[in-house]
């Protein structure tokens, strides 16, 4: 009794409404696998060495460990802190790529703070952030934007004021699926 | 700036090298800077009139497309962009050390030199309205650098400028390794970050050559031994 109550205390907490990124929860329109490299490590629980996913409000994470090729849409803050190939998109939230992340994909976000490595192009609707040590090869559309000495960036930087270049919500994606499709896979952002 | 008293151990020791000797100068600067500051980063502020001029040229338009091929930084991405413009940020030399091993002579390879201007300067003709190259020349091998000035003539829209920076002193055999930060209009932060070895300096009759093709070339004489030149395509 008190091992299953600290298990119960131990499982990640969810909010209504948001789930983390599962496998089992594939888009409707497109219920293919998805490539996932699972190790021991939970995706939820991997460790994270620099900037921890802010938990207030919802946030999913994909871990170290994992790899996931397909598009991905997010309604609540996503952390990646594994690989990612195709698109991703959290059109009104937070995304962190975080030290370990790999995001080959072209990405849609509200703001965006990389740490690690994104080979794409970025739009984010209110700000971007580039970090010491983070390298990002693609073009960036936003309206506000923060280098840090260190960060390695090659492309183009467009700044868009009056909300302009903010990416618009689509309708009712899921909260975090992944829809892997061959075409998907193959065409990551093509930075240029 | 830097201390007067550095100054004047630079000037001496760099103006009476002996061209058989120009490693001493590099050395001695090494050690100065690093000696003087843990980091080895020296920060000096100056006024450019090459950089003046440069903006002279777009001022009063937006929406132009400029390469900038050192490192990005925020203060240069922000000066560009406030101005209305679109930034295209290239690290040069970053992508020159990882393309080309530390022998010069594989900057003479053809086929190197393709996969470089692949990677570095595969854009459209006519793509840039203004480049601003910074020092990044002197590091390039004649081959690589024929072919770099040939391909930033086809990219970059005729009538636009470049502003280059090279060292003035053509016995050095280091030369102060730089980030530049735009502060204003003729305002530049640079960072020297010790010495670095140059693969060839220029006069200006060299220079004069090498952009041969172009409009027109126009020097700004600094006094830290810098030479700031216009291009114009």
């Amino acid at each position: 009794m008190w091992n299953k109550r600290r298990e119960e205390e131990s499982k990640p907490s969810t909010p209504p409404g948001a789930s983390a990124v599962v496998p089992s929860a594939p888009a409707p329109t497109a219920p293919k696998p998805i490539e996932v490299k699972k190790e021991s490590t939970p995706v939820s629980s991997t460790p994270v060495a620099r900037v921890e996913p802010d938990s207030r409000g919802g946030s999913a994470t994909i871990g170290k460990a994992v790899k996931i090729v397909g598009q991905i849409y997010s309604k609540e803050e996503l952390f990646v802190d594994g690989d990612l190939e195709g698109t991703l998109e959290a059109l009104e939230h937070k995304l962190t790529v975080g030290p370990n992340g790999t995001v080959h994909a072209s990405v849609k976000a509200r703001e965006v703070v990389v740490l690690g490595t994104i080979q794409g192009n970025v739009e984010a609707a209110d700000k971007i952030e580039i970090r010491k040590d983070a390298k990002l090869v693609g073009d960036i559309r936003t309206a506000r934007i923060i280098i840090e000495d260190g960060a390695y960036f090659k492309g183009s930087i467009d700044i868009v004021k009056d909300g302009k270049g903010a990416p618009k919500p689509q309708a009712a994606p899921p909260a975090v699926t992944s829809a892997p499709t061959p075409a998907a896979a193959g065409a990551p952002g093509s930075p240029r | 700036m830097l201390p007067d008293r550095l100054k004047g151990l630079l000037r001496g020791v760099l103006g009476s090298a002996p061209s058989g000797t120009p490693s001493k100068p590099a050395e001695s600067l090494r050690s100065l800077f690093s000696s003087r500051h843990g980091s080895g980063v020296e920060t000096l502020t100056r006024s450019s009139r090459g950089l003046q001029e440069f903006f002279n040229y777009i001022r009063g338009q937006s929406g132009l497309t400029i390469l900038d091929f050192g490192a990005a930084t925020q203060q240069n991405v922000s000066f560009i962009t406030n101005l209305g413009h679109r930034l295209y940020s290239e690290n040069f030399l970053q992508l020159l050390k990882e393309s080309f091993s530390a022998d010069a002579g594989d900057q003479s390879n053809p086929g190197r030199i393709e996969g470089f201007l692949k990677q570095a300067l595969d854009y459209p003709e006519g793509r840039f309205d203004g480049v601003l190259i910074w020092d990044v020349l002197e590091y390039l091998s004649p081959p690589l650098l024929a072919a770099v000035v040939e391909r930033l003539h086809k990219i970059v829209r005729p009538q636009s400028y470049m502003l280059a920076f090279f060292h003035s002193d053509d016995k050095q055999e280091a030369v102060p390794y730089y980030t530049f930060r735009i502060q204003d209009l003729n305002t530049l932060q640079v960072d020297q970050h010790g010495s670095r070895q140059p693969v060839q300096l220029f006069n200006n009759r060299s220079l004069e050559k090498l952009f041969s093709r172009f409009g027109s070339v126009k020097f700004f004489l600094t006094r830290e031994r810098l030479r700031e030149v216009i291009i114009k395509i």
